[in-house]
């Protein structure tokens, strides 16, 4: 190893405590930043503390890391511990939909919205049992890697990258559209200028270093996020109700939302399941719900960005352990946001409505600055703030929550440091995926097989800085909400990626013809269904009948998709020759943990 | 290196394996579908002070992820022992 990270390997036998004082130094500034506050130091400076400094540690880790090895670049060596890689693909996973989002998501859905919690913790169980220890074993760099070798040449592997690219790229735009939100109110600058400024944050980690710079500076990530997302609500359990484990006491805040909804004359009650706008139950709310959870799950179980995570392990029995750190550190935040949501609405519910709206905090006006994310019309004019004049988009309310529960700023600029992490590190990882698929399996194993690492290293460089910069561009049009251009990325992987990948490793005869018409029929009815349902206009859906089919959302695309994928691909396979007794014998070695990966011809 | 398996011995172990994959599969559908779709039923019981249905999908469930997730680990380690096909 050339560089200081990795001397002596005393940076492997030192991760406990490397990470554990940079945890304690962040705690450290943070107290300190809480003191200056105390002292009279404005919070724009602290909000610039925070969004500055901590990039400033990544940028660090970034160049720490940088390498000019094709194994370290692509998979970190395959040295990184099952407990690391747990929580790097932590802070892979969280996004700024999970951090930001989606406690905002629950605050206004209310148990409809549990369908998140549920989707984004529950596809590691099929991680785990059907694709990460098997994906390591077959131990190459990326996705399609395994798609061109399993089904035999570089047409699975094109459509691969293929769905892999559309997947990750709507993924990446919600991300760069949560660095804008953050930096822009934070640091005070325009949206479309605060896109470009996070741009920079992403590539410092990701350019120089590859996967093995991500992996490190998600581990940083993840530790702060974690923090982050935590204080302000074993805070505010702890003031409301002297106990500060928010997960046992928000019971409590739901009853008091209770009380408050018949108040304020809600209809739709917070804890009421599957109920529609009416508060009535609803068999479209029902069918959304399992949908929704359904995409979300098996999207995870295919989406790039996570899978090639458990590539990096040192082995595939340490991918296995790492899949169930993975879920404990994500589990950690996902039980907390209910909490979060039921302390924001009654925050919101008893000392926000019923104000007069001339006497409201500092953080209504700077909110509203924010690309209409907050507006507050006295529809009555009395003066006084209903429920229904109080209009708070999903995207800010996690950020903004400490403000509405008049916590010191710092708590803020804690917060927001802890979003800016979640969206910087999944970006970075999809980033990564996306330029990984390109200069591996297009650029090196179809255009120039005879490229050499300095060329291939340069390439993936290239390709990093031009997606990274497309996406930043297509976020500044802002295209959608955060929340829903990220179950759309899940549901185009799980309807492309999903049937191809498991039935790769678990049924011997799946042909490569079979996988590739599955894998692009299930891709295009879901495509089609999204692209359909939400951009074309009314006189066009008519010739097709109805707008949405069964009145399933196009968040959850792929539950027809899915179905097609899996159906094509077995029929097809059935009606194709069976593979080859050497493709077999290849299964049966990915099957299994020890010896070698039988030969293969891709 | 772990010996290679002759036929019988792969097809005893990937009985193994498939078998602990599908016990977790159908515990993976109760914990994500089954439970969280009768939430309108469990709601009516109270559970630590929150109404069942809706601490099953905020909690419960999340809670039984991450035990499956650790048995896996757990079962199918102590399988590759059995056969002897563990990494070095």
């Amino acid at each position: 190893m050339a560089d200081s990270k990795a001397a002596g390997g005393g940076f492997y036998g030192n991760l406990g405590k490397i990470y554990g004082g940079y945890a304690g130094g962040f705690i450290v500034f943070t107290l300190i930043l809480a003191v200056l506050e105390q002292m009279g130091v404005p919070n724009k400076i602290i909000g610039y503390c925070f969004v500055i400094l901590t990039i400033g540690v990544y940028a660090y880790i970034g160049i720490l890391s940088r390498t000019m090895d094709l194994s370290e670049y692509y998979v970190a060596g395959r040295k990184v511990p099952a407990l690391y890689n747990g929580m790097a693909t932590g802070a892979d996973w969280m996004s700024a939909a999970s951090f930001i989002s989606m406690a905002g998501g629950i605050y206004l859905g209310g148990f409809n919205a549990l369908g998140y919690v549920l989707g984004w913790t529950g596809g590691y169980v099929l991680v785990g049992i059907l694709l990460a220890p098997y994906l390591r074993k077959f131990g190459q760099f990326t996705v399609p890697d395994f798609l061109g070798t399993r089904y035999e040449g570089n047409g699975a592997r094109l459509c691969g990258v293929l769905v892999l690219f559309c997947a990750s790229f709507t993924y990446i735009v919600a991300q760069c559209f949560g660095i804008g939100i953050i930096t822009s109110r934070f640091l005070g600058i325009p949206f479309e200028v605060a896109i470009f400024v996070g741009l920079l944050g992403i590539l410092v980690c990701s350019m120089l270093g590859g996967m093995r710079a991500v992996t490190w500076t998600q581990v940083a990530q993840y530790i702060i996020l974690i923090i982050a997302y935590l204080v302000p609500v074993v805070w505010l359990s702890t003031k409301l109700y002297g106990i500060p484990i928010p997960e046992l006491t928000y019971g409590h805040a739901l009853d008091q939302i209770a009380q408050l909804e018949t108040k304020l004359g809600v209809v739709k009650h917070f804890t009421d399941a599957f109920t529609d706008a009416k508060g009535l139950f609803s068999w479209t709310e029902f069918n959304n719900f399992w949908a929704l959870v359904l995409c979300l799950m098996i999207g995870t179980a295919s989406l790039p960005h996570i899978l090639m995570r458990y590539f990096t392990t040192p082995s595939v029995r340490e991918a296995r352990t790492s899949v169930a750190w993975s879920i404990f550190f994500i589990f950690l935040l996902y039980f907390t946001a209910p909490a979060y949501a039921a302390f924001a609405k009654l925050e919101v519910y008893q000392n926000v409505i019923g104000q007069p709206i001339a006497s409201l905090p500092a953080w209504v006006q700077n909110w509203s600055q924010v690309g209409g994310l907050l507006t507050i019309k006295d529809a009555n004019s009395d003066g006084i703030l209903q429920l229904s004049e109080f209009v708070i988009n999903q995207d800010i309310i996690v950020l903004s929550m400490p403000e509405i529960a008049g916590l010191p700023y710092v708590v803020s600029g804690l917060v927001a440091a802890g979003g800016l992490a979640a969206a910087l590190s999944t970006a970075d990882g999809l980033l990564l995926a996306i330029a990984n698929a390109l200069s591996h399996d297009v650029y090196y194993k179809m255009i120039d097989p005879k490229a050499t690492t300095a060329r291939r290293l340069l390439v993936a460089r290239g390709l990093l800085v031009g997606v990274a910069l497309i996406a930043a561009a297509v976020a500044s049009t802002r295209p959608s909400g955060i929340i829903q251009m990220v179950a759309w990325a899940f549901s185009l992987a799980a309807a492309g990626l999903f049937a191809p990948l498991v039935l790769g490793i678990w049924w011997k005869r799946t042909t490569k013809i079979g996988a590739i018409t599955g894998m692009l029929s299930g891709f295009g009815i879901c495509l089609f269904y999204l692209v359909m349902t939400r951009y074309w206009p009314a006189e066009f859906k008519a010739m097709f009948g109805t707008d949405l089919w069964w009145g399933i959302r196009n968040i959850s695309s792929a539950v027809f998709g899915l179905p097609v994928a899996f159906i094509v691909t077995y029929v097809v396979s059935l009606m194709t020759p069976e593979p080859s007794k050497e493709m077999q014998n290849f299964v049966d070695s990915i099957r299994t943990p020890g010896g070698a990966v039988a030969p293969h011809a891709a | 290196m772990a010996p290679k398996l002759d036929t019988a011995q792969m097809q005893r172990y990937w009985t193994k394996t498939s078998t602990l994959m599908w016990t977790i599969f159908a515990l993976w559908i109760v914990f994500s579908f089954v439970l969280p779709l009768f939430a309108v039923q469990l709601n009516t019981v109270r559970f630590l002070g929150f109404p069942l249905g809706f601490y099953m999908a905020a909690q419960g469930s999340l809670l039984a992820f991450v035990v499956l997730c650790v048995w896996n680990a757990i079962a199918q380690n102590k399988i590759d022992e059995e056969f002897g096909v563990q990494e070095d």
